[in-house]
């Protein structure tokens, strides 16, 4: 049984949504720390240009690609949801589930070949940054998709359709993390 | 409510008390102590967890120091305390008073117990991840205690851990002990960054009808304010710590200097949150005071809303300051004459915090019992500590005082105040509200001369030995002939004594707790005549703090006290105009 | 609560993201670099703008979100402020930090020997001569 305190909105906006914005408020100096400190190398060592030009560029964009297709079916999850339809909404939760598992299936098959290929986490400093940054996003993908799954297992059965938009604001700050990542860590300039 | 002593509500206890519990099914022992969501018990779990850390990080201080001022002798209860161990201990003892001590007692602790009922609420907004919080935070104390039982023990490479000493296992000696160290403090974070959205949301969202911001007391301000910027300063370090981890377990490089790292970058990540920290466990213990001083001084606030902004001023402050920790570790000068700058301005709004408490007891009906007396004590004890911060926060100074032990007497007349004065100022006060029970005012005041007085004659010693240059985390002074002169090992031996006597007189405390448990004179609701909210409910509160109809319904802030025109002198916040 | 459909609306927001995308991928292909940063960088912050208000609804949200969010990015700026001084700049007043230069300049003299003996770059392509 929830506390009556959970029914209570004196700010007007619904408990759930305003702790996922302070979440991501925590969530990006968490980032901005790590890609500020990447940033402070990357610019004080040029050579770095040199490192990332051995990245598998076009999967990285593959990735992007996926990742703003998932943040599309996240919101149109929303909508869904917005408009009651909690099975739909439970529908495109799950594509983006979907997107989630072909964006770590990418990752996956493109971090082989770099390490197949000698480059590795202890590599030099670029790989170092590239590895930790791509790998604290990628933790935050399976999190991410994980309650995805519990909350469109709950829409579908019609219950807590708010989460949907919650868990969908999650999701595009995870998207918008790697629309910076993605520049930072592949562009060899 | 379970009756043994702390340490028995982690473990498997034997005995039951019958409380009256006005939920909605029979708890079995273990679901209603160990598996609830209700706050309150959530409160107590922190709060008992800190208590007995607090006896761990105790028995460490008296290690170190009987070892300092007995320089290789057998230390009764621990042995012999070889360079390694001396290093261990110092930096564990650090580490857990400051985040498994200060945090959990004057955040989480009181944080949880206090929040939903000085704002009218039947619990926190997120019950559940309230109770995941506290379980992440018992992994981090099994964590840390499991780095001490590995191979070469715990981390000795100080609470700051700075590298390369904390990343390379050939300078630490401690392979698996810092990285489990490591992996302690980010659960501990990850707890608590938990527990602040509970706690921002909750006062945000859950307050009852009529209670406006300017309603709030400010113990739940400052509790809210310190989560708010430990969320925005730990990140960073989160950072840092993955980094860290890489370091030493990974074969990464980022802070060693030979392959193209940095080890200055750790410091900044580092101290970027270590400054605001201080403030995060600063902020409630002034709450805790405000509280106090108003209900025994009968007199309302002097400034409630001076309070409020110079809160949020030093808030913001803390973050313009960190880098004078760095004053000599190779920063930028230029840099370091802006910090300089920052930390001598952020003394300004603290101070008139404790100005406006001083103008809160002007004139007021001044009741010295046990709380009270530790409320002044927080004010005096802090004040000196603070404005030692001068000398250390000018940076041409601190090329002197950098890492001796004025720096470390300065900390402890921080720090001592924060979470331990700030602690049994809070107990005090609010034990009658947590456990229905009246403590006793006179082993009080036995325990609080038996505290304090000691507390003076360790730490004014030790400034005197920083000014005359001794240095930090030594293990054994004799081995320097200008620092082994007698007149200063006789200033060591002062201080350890001084320790001892206040270890001894905590027995007091904890005899003053169980016997008031036990056999302690019933409390009513208000015995202190206060008027939040918390007093109007009865004691110990219930599930669900207030029956659902009897929820209150706030008419006015929370320090009308003294008003005139009326016969009491206090007049609560639910009482309708 | 039945809602509006703004189906429709979402598509159109990811198409144009889409556009973008192509747009960021294609230009350091061109080589020039004022051209990546722009398209590459300056593209990043267009989507990002994009996701934050039409996907995450921050201007329909109370004031207070956007000051948040503000304000966490402006602590990100402060800690690059404190910090980059230190750990970007390789020296200063009274200070240098000769491990990290040294590791530029052995490292960029190994570039440009790789590329003067006529190498490949990154992606295969033999250098132009």
């Amino acid at each position: 049984m929830k506390p009556i305190a959970t029914t209570r909105s004196i700010t007007g906006m619904p408990t759930g949504r305003l702790a996922v914005w302070w979440l991501i408020a925590s969530e990006i100096v968490i980032f901005g720390g790590l890609l500020a400190s990447y940033l402070m190398h990357r610019i004080g060592h040029p050579e770095f240009g040199d490192y990332a030009s051995h990245t598998t560029t076009w999967m990285g964009a593959v990735n992007t690609f996926i990742l703003l297709t998932s943040s599309l079916m996240a919101v149109l999850a929303h909508n869904k949801a917005e408009m009651g339809d909690g099975k739909g909404a439970a529908k495109f939760l799950m594509l983006t589930v979907l997107g989630a598992l072909a964006f770590l299936g990418v990752k996956s098959f493109e971090w082989y070949g770099e390490i197949t290929h000698g480059y590795v986490l202890y590599t030099n400093m670029f790989w170092s940054f590239y590895y930790t940054a791509a790998g604290i996003h990628a933790l935050h993908v399976i999190i991410g998709a994980i309650i995805m799954v519990f909350v469109a297992k709950d829409a579908a059965a019609g219950k807590e359709l708010q989460r949907v938009e919650y868990i969908g604001i999650y999701w595009h700050f995870v998207d918008l993390v790697w629309i910076f990542l993605f520049p930072l860590l592949y562009i060899a300039k | 409510m379970s009756t043994e002593t702390e340490t028995n509500t982690e473990h498997d206890s034997h005995d039951s008390h019958g409380h009256d519990d006005h939920g909605h099914h029979d708890q079995n022992f273990f679901l209603k102590y160990f598996w609830s969501t209700d706050h309150k018990i959530i409160g107590f779990q922190y709060m008992f967890t800190g208590m007995f850390m607090a006896i761990v990080g105790g028995y460490m201080a008296y290690a170190f120091r009987m070892q300092l001022a007995f320089p290789g002798k057998h230390v009764p209860g621990f042995g012999i305390v070889d360079p390694a161990s001396y290093n261990a201990l110092v930096t564990n003892h650090g580490s857990i008073m400051i985040f498994w001590v200060a945090m959990p007692v004057l955040i989480a602790a009181l944080g949880n117990f206090l929040i939903p009922l000085m704002i009218g609420a039947d619990d926190m907004v997120f019950p559940r991840l309230n109770r995941l919080s506290y379980q992440i935070f018992l992994i981090s104390c099994i964590v840390l205690f499991a780095s001490y039982m590995v191979e070469n023990g715990g981390f000795g490479g100080a609470w700051t851990a700075y590298p390369p000493l904390s990343s390379k296992s050939d300078y630490s000696l401690t392979p698996w002990g810092s990285t489990l160290w490591l992996a302690a403090v980010a659960l501990e974070f990850a707890a608590f960054l938990m527990g602040g959205i509970n706690f921002i949301t909750t006062v945000m969202n859950s307050r009852a009808p009529g209670m406006k911001w300017t309603d709030i007391p400010i113990v739940v301000w400052m509790i809210v304010v310190a989560s708010i910027l430990f969320m925005a300063s730990v990140g960073p370090l989160i950072a840092g710590a993955v980094m860290l981890t890489m370091d030493q377990q990974f074969g990464t490089a980022f802070f060693d200097p030979d392959k193209g790292g940095d080890p200055v970058l750790w410091q900044h990540l580092f101290w970027f949150f270590g400054h605001p920290e201080v403030y995060v466990v600063l902020l409630p213990a002034m709450g805790i005071v405000a509280e106090i001083i108003t209900v025994f001084s009968r007199k309302k606030l002097f400034g409630y809303k001076t309070v409020l902004i110079t809160a949020f001023g030093t808030g913001v402050l803390s973050f313009f300051v960190w880098a004078h920790h760095q004053f000599i570790s190779g920063i930028d000068p230029r840099m370091a004459n802006i910090f300089t700058v920052t930390t001598l301005l952020i003394s300004v709004p603290i101070a008139e915090m404790c100005f406006v408490y001083i103008a809160t007891l002007y004139g007021g009906r001044i009741k010295l019992n046990t709380p009270m007396l530790w409320a002044l004590a927080f004010l005096a004890e802090f004040l000196l500590g603070g404005v030692t911060g001068i000398f250390l926060g000018s940076s041409g100074s601190d090329i002197f005082l950098h890492d001796t032990y004025f720096v470390l007497a300065h900390f402890h007349y921080t720090f001592f105040p924060i979470a331990i004065i700030g602690t049994f100022a809070a107990i005090t006060y609010w034990f009658p509200k947590m456990f229905g029970k009246m403590m006793s005012d006179g082993l009080g005041k036995l325990h609080f001369w038996g505290t304090i007085i000691p507390f003076n004659f360790i730490f004014i010693p030790l400034f005197v030995l920083g000014a005359n240059g001794q240095h930090r985390r030594i293990y054994n002074y004799q081995h320097f002939p200008e620092l082994a002169v007698p007149e200063m090992q006789q200033l060591r031996v002062v201080a350890t004594v001084a320790l001892c006597i206040m270890l001894v007189f905590q027995v007091v405390f904890f005899f003053n707790f169980i016997k008031s448990l036990l056999a302690g004179e019933k409390a009513g609701k208000n015995p202190w005549n206060a008027n939040t909210l918390e007093w109007t409910t009865i004691s110990p509160p219930p599930h669900g703090n207030w029956p659902v109809e009897e929820l209150p319904t706030v008419y006015r802030g929370p320090y009308e006290y003294g008003a005139p025109g009326r016969d009491t002198d206090f007049w609560p916040q639910d009482e309708p105009a | 609560m039945a809602g509006h459909d703004h189906q429709q609306h979402y598509i159109k927001i990811y198409v144009v993201l889409l556009v973008l995308f192509l747009i960021s991928v294609a230009g350091p292909e061109i080589g020039i670099q004022w051209v990546t940063l722009v398209t590459a960088f300056g593209i990043a912050f267009v989507k990002a703008y994009l996701v934050i208000v039409h996907f995450m609804h921050i201007n329909v949200e109370k004031k207070y979100i956007t000051y948040l969010m503000a304000t966490s990015l402006l602590f990100m700026g402060l800690f690059w402020a404190g910090v980059a001084p230190d750990v970007m700049r390789h020296e200063g007043q009274n200070w240098t930090n000769d491990g990290a230069k040294k590791e530029v300049s052995q490292r960029m003299a190994e570039i440009e020997a790789r590329k003067a003996a006529g190498g490949h770059d990154a992606h295969g392509k033999k250098a132009a001569h």
